[in-house]
């Protein structure tokens, strides 16, 4: 069968886009959620991406689309986690340090603090240093202005400073 | 402040990449799937909707994987996933064929990248030649219903979506020569060779 190079714009195959996005995706989830639940909500994220897939235009930007549906993915998990207090002890437990849980072999890193920022800060701060967004994708993400999602990020890194100021330098 | 994205384990991205491909072709939630298949004649491609095999293409003669997968994405859907498991069928009765232990194709075929009319019409005379023996543009252009048109059903068989299994390489030319191959001649030779070499050349 004749391949013809057709200068005719179409989306790429679903798997190569798959391919294209997966460790950004998935170092996203990470941040946002830790590693425990990313697993899940990668593949929620990815078959929701699918589902729509088809309907697409062919020169949207991808990246920042199935990013915004990784957001998308990730709170649902923090509304569940936010429904079930057992979640919010063991987040309350991670946060101050001094619980290490198995999950968290890697040790406990800087993405612990920003899981439990208020909640547009976290969201900021995931997509801009988790996944990379410019803070013009973030806005659209979040459906919120430039100005407004530049802000959260500036508060979140605040807090961030400061309660590093407060934490021993033992860790 | 610097806040450096997680480090990710070595082929942990890719393992989850797998487990959710497999997971869509196995819940119908992308239509088309595709495996490499290694066989002697080369490095295969294999394309499978819900409805069958609708493409088997020659990895390197089509301008590898990418090229083949456009062109299907343009034609069919671009909801494809790389799936080996649902193309286990198809596999597995290539690899009798090639073993010789097999001389048909039980699988259920997708016309849908070949064009209806006659051009389709020639590919499933086509499909219908015996393990063994051959025939001729001229005879399928007249199975087909167009006695005249012996040079359109080579155009046909040459854009075949799925050879070996639609075997256009037992199509000859009426001069008894060797006539085209969407794979090249050499791949002809050697698929009729294993049929029985019953060819004079």
């Amino acid at each position: 069968m004749p391949t013809a190079k057709r200068p005719v714009p179409h989306l790429p195959p679903f798997q190569r886009f798959l391919d294209a996005h997966r460790d950004d995706v998935l170092r996203y989830l990470i941040a946002s959620l830790g590693r425990d639940d990313a697993d899940d909500a990668f593949q929620e994220t990815f078959i929701a991406a699918l589902r729509a897939y088809p309907r697409l235009l062919p020169d949207s930007n991808l990246r920042g689309w199935v990013l915004t549906i990784a957001h998308r993915k990730a709170l649902d998990v923090h509304r569940a986690r936010g429904r079930n207090p057992i979640a919010v002890a063991q987040i309350g437990e991670r946060a101050d340090g001094a619980t290490a849980r198995a999950a968290d072999a890697d040790g406990p890193d800087h993405w612990e603090r920003v899981r439990v920022l208020p909640a547009r800060q976290r969201e900021v701060l995931t997509l801009r240093y988790g996944a990379d967004l410019t803070h013009a994708e973030i806005a659209l993400a979040l459906g919120c202005s430039e100005e407004a999602a530049r802000r959260a990020a500036a508060d979140g890194l605040k807090t961030l400073r400061e309660e590093l100021r407060d934490v021993p330098a033992t860790a | 402040m610097s806040l450096p994205p997680p480090e990710l384990r070595p082929g942990e991205a890719a393992v989850l990449a797998a487990r959710t491909a497999a997971r869509a072709a196995d819940d119908g939630i992308a239509p088309i799937a595709y495996a490499r298949v290694d066989s002697p004649v080369g490095s295969l491609v294999a394309v499978a909707t819900a409805r069958g095999l609708a493409r088997i293409a020659y990895e390197l003669e089509n301008g590898g994987l990418d090229s083949i997968l456009d062109d299907v994405a343009l034609k069919l859907s671009p909801a494809i996933v790389e799936a080996p498991a649902r193309l286990d069928p198809v596999r597995r009765e290539l690899e009798e064929y090639f073993e010789g232990r097999r001389q048909g194709f039980d699988v259920a075929l997708d016309w849908g990248l070949t064009t209806p009319g006659f051009r389709r019409r020639v590919l499933q005379e086509c499909a219908q030649i015996p393990f063994g023996a051959t025939s001729t543009y001229k005879q399928m252009a007249v199975a087909a219903g167009s006695p005249a048109a012996f040079r359109a059903a080579g155009g046909a068989l040459g854009a075949n979506p799925i050879p070996i299994v639609v075997p256009c390489h037992r199509v000859l030319a009426s001069s008894g020569g060797l006539g085209g191959y969407t794979g090249g001649l050499e791949r002809k030779r050697l698929l009729l060779s294993i049929e029985g070499g019953m060819l004079a050349v």
